[in-house]
């Protein structure tokens, strides 16, 4: 549900990172925020518990300059992907545009990304959306990782983006790998479903 | 993948002359009534309007983002309890004050404001301001 003002000629639209606890969402942002802090004028927003594990959601505003003549601002959001956390997790979803599934590589972690897959598809029928309609990407995420094992990217493939079949990155969160191909990606194609009202 | 034409986007829709009403409105009674910064913004977080006296530096968006969970978050504990919505969401610092004021489904006032305003004026402020946006839809 991205705002647009027709009499500021200015777009704000939502991009929500999601995936199971730990998978790396914060630090896709944080990779983010450093890479691009000419551009971004504000502070991160981290909402955190003590032991520094998302509580609500971070927040990173981002202006990607002009489109079609409209200033735009992609508005970055993680949810925390501890299972425990639903309630906080399904009220960032509200009005999103776009979504980036963060994926967890490891071998152990097959079940978690299962389930986190499966409560994204539950949360945002809540808003009456479609996983299937609604811009995706999705990001297999700590490639770099050397000492424990890692499952096949065609194995993850298989098991989270048979049916999706949305456009997928092997990444490393950490090392900033693939971080950004991920958000151009994303970026590209909520605003290719902006454009229709964007005349 | 990516979308389709099924596709949603706001809920809400708002022209050139609406939004420069708003602005007008928040400005008028608002502003004019000594409120530091006024917001008008919808539940996903976006900014719809915004004024200030110029004398404010506020991160507008982190601001936006934050008073909408909150909001969300607020309505939820309401629910948990058996409560349809509190009523009053409004918090109280030293120097400066956030009230929050649902204007409808959609769409959230909110106003910073210091010691200069009393919260009952404030209130009754809200009220008017928000009398005359729901008025946009009527």
């Amino acid at each position: 549900m991205a705002f647009v003002n027709m009499k500021t000629k200015e777009v704000q639209a939502k991009i929500v990172f999601y995936g199971p606890g730990r998978g790396g969402k914060t630090t896709n942002l944080e990779y983010v925020y450093s890479k691009f802090r000419e551009r971004i004028k504000t502070d991160m927003v981290s909402i955190k518990t003590h032991g520094d594990r998302t509580l609500f959601f971070d927040f990173l505003p981002f202006d990607i300059g002009k489109i079609m003549g409209y200033d735009v601002k992609i508005q970055l959001y993680t949810v925390p992907g501890q299972v425990k956390y639903n309630a906080t997790r399904k009220l960032v979803l509200k009005g999103v545009d776009g979504m980036v599934f963060v994926a967890d590589s490891q071998r152990d972690k097959r079940e978690k990304n299962h389930e986190s897959l499966k409560n994204l598809q539950e949360n945002l029928a809540a808003y009456k959306k479609s996983i299937f309609k609604i811009p995706l990407v999705l990001q297999y995420n700590k490639r770099d990782l050397k000492e424990t094992p890692l499952m096949p990217i065609e194995m993850m493939e298989k098991d989270l983006n048979k049916q999706l079949k949305a456009p997928s990155f092997p990444a490393s969160a950490i090392t900033g790998e693939n971080v950004v191909p991920t958000l151009k990606k994303i970026i590209s194609l909520t605003m290719a479903s902006l454009q229709n009202v964007m005349k | 993948m990516g979308s389709d034409d099924s596709y949603e986007f706001t809920d809400y829709s708002l022209d050139q002359e609406q939004l420069e009403y708003i602005e007008e409105v928040l400005d008028d009674d608002l502003i004019q009534a000594g409120v530091h910064s006024v917001l008008l913004i919808d539940m996903a977080g976006n900014i719809i309007a915004q004024k200030d006296n110029g004398h404010c530096d506020h991160d507008v968006y982190s601001l936006a983002a934050l008073a909408s969970a909150n909001f969300a978050a607020v309505d939820t504990m309401a629910k948990i309890v058996g409560e349809e919505e509190f009523s009053l969401l409004f918090h109280k610092g030293e120097n400066e004050n956030i009230h929050f004021s649902k204007v409808h489904s959609e769409f959230l006032l909110i106003t910073i404001f210091g010691k200069d305003v009393t919260l009952g004026l404030l209130r009754l402020k809200v009220n008017e301001v928000v009398e005359k946006i729901r008025g946009l839809w009527e």
